[in-house]
């Protein structure tokens, strides 16, 4: 039983030796924290530790993985011939869309240039793969397997098929972690596609709930508006759907409306999504380009 | 106790390992909201077996690992780590002793300690978040502790012969 003759290589845990490293290392964490909080002088830090986290990843996104393997690989020649013609009419639909679109594009470009502002252009898109949401319900990240190796950068945005998601907070290597639009610490400028109102949405902790606390009672918003990015913060390109606004409670004795929204994106469904870059920030490289869907007109957005 | 003398280090470090990738896995919505706190859970075990091997340092370091893979401030799940298992070594011998209930509560408390910390950091740094949501991990981690006892207790008597 006596432990000094049992496990006689390491020191007592009785001795003052545990506190005072307890202490040591609560002392460094506090300090961390602090620096962490204030600044982001730690990036470096983050990074070492996240290329080590990296492969854990990738084991555990394994089984996801190998099951979509095993049911694109056995899916059977009727599902396929029925997704294809599916596909098919879905890309004819689209199509006819687009060429109203570029219509409207070359009409838009020409009134622009007419009113001698500044010509809108193509922003460029990457499919990225989502390889894991944090299990944290009050931090809503999430992991995409595209890093700066792939161009990606810090403030990049993050979209999917119907709208914004989030944006890069954390460009690592070979992976990166991107801030869902719904977590509570964020918010977007965004504008009212109806009639141009400018405010801010802000992330509630709820996948399917974002909220604009700074309109005032007398605002002209109601159920249904569309909202779509401003691009005046400078992190997002201008033009993406947002929101669609499902509530809206005007409190008499309160200077502001209670007005919530909910986001375009599913943003706790997707799996695959796609980095945008401003015409102003670099493009990877111009195969990055061709490979992407020649993407939305938009954003006469900066890098952050 | 002599019956931990010669537990081999890679058992340990592949559990922790495992421990991390339950942490880091993704699961629906509902099911996140009570994941146990597998590493937290972990490290316990292990400090309270031995205690002179794995001890504060262990903690903090995965900690830190934690605080990246969450995305949360760096320090906070390395300062709520240390700190459970300085309590934990500090009442390693009387925790050995206890029948099987107790324990159980007695890890009950350690989570919930746990968990204070975590929601006081967040406080602190004015992330908002429900108080009442921190319960269901501490809640699903001590009804899990009794068989991931017995499971690192084979691990352990295995590792041994």
């Amino acid at each position: 039983m006596a432990p000094a003759q049992v496990e006689r290589r390491h020191r007592s845990p009785y001795s003052p030796a545990l506190g005072l490293r307890f202490l040591l290392l609560a002392g460094l964490s506090i300090l961390f924290l602090v620096i962490d909080h204030r600044n982001n002088h730690l990036d470096a830090v983050r990074k070492a530790i996240g290329a080590t986290v990296y492969p854990l990843r990738v084991v555990v996104d394994a089984p996801v993985s190998l099951w979509r393997w095993v049911v694109d690989t056995t899916a059977s020649r009727n599902e396929l011939r029925l997704e294809n013609s599916r596909l098919n009419v879905e890309r004819l639909l689209t199509r006819a869309r687009l060429q109203r679109y570029a219509a409207l594009e070359a009409e838009n470009t020409r009134l622009r240039t007419m009113l001698e502002a500044t010509a809108r252009v193509r922003d460029r898109a990457r499919v990225a793969e989502i390889m894991s949401v944090s299990s944290n319900p009050f931090r809503h990240v999430l992991v995409v397997d595209k890093g700066t190796r792939d161009g990606v950068f810090d403030g990049q945005a993050l979209i999917d098929a119907d709208g914004i998601v989030g944006q890069i907070i954390e460009a690592g290597v070979l992976s990166s972690q991107g801030l869902l639009i719904s977590d509570p610490d964020h918010a977007l400028p965004v504008e009212v596609n109806r009639n141009g109102l400018r405010t801010i949405a802000v992330g509630t902790g709820e996948f399917d709930r974002l909220v604009l606390p700074f309109l005032p009672n007398n605002a002209d918003i109601r159920e249904g508006d569309l909202l779509v990015t401003s691009g005046l913060g400078g992190a997002f390109p201008a033009g993406y759907p947002v929101a669609i606004v499902n509530s809206v409670i005007r409190i008499p004795q309160e200077p502001f409306a209670a007005v919530s929204a909910q986001p375009s994106a599913a943003l706790n469904q997707v799996r695959e999504i796609m980095l945008i870059w401003s015409a102003i920030d670099q493009a990877p490289d111009e195969a990055a380009a061709a490979d992407a869907p020649e993407s939305v007109a938009g954003g006469e957005a900066t890098d952050e | 106790m002599s019956r931990n003398r010669h537990v081999r280090p890679q058992s340990v470090i592949i559990s922790m390992i495992v421990a991390l990738m339950l942490a880091i896995a993704p699961m629906p919505g509902w099911a996140d909201a009570f994941r146990p706190d597998w590493v937290t859970l972990t490290l316990i075990y292990w400090a309270m077996n031995l205690p002179r091997s794995y001890s504060v340092g262990w903690a903090w370091i995965i900690g830190l690992i934690l605080d990246v893979a969450q995305g949360t401030l760096l320090g906070q799940y390395a300062l709520a780590l240390s700190l459970v298992i300085y309590v934990t070594v500090t009442f390693h011998l009387q925790m050995r002793q206890f029948p099987a209930l107790q324990l159980s509560v007695t890890v009950f408390g350690l989570l919930a300690l746990y968990q204070f910390i975590l929601f006081w950091i967040n406080g602190v740094a004015g992330v908002n978040t429900p108080a009442v949501s921190y319960w269901g991990p501490v809640l699903t981690g001590s009804l899990i502790w009794p068989l991931l006892t017995m499971l690192y207790g084979g691990v352990r008597d295995r590792a041994r012969n």
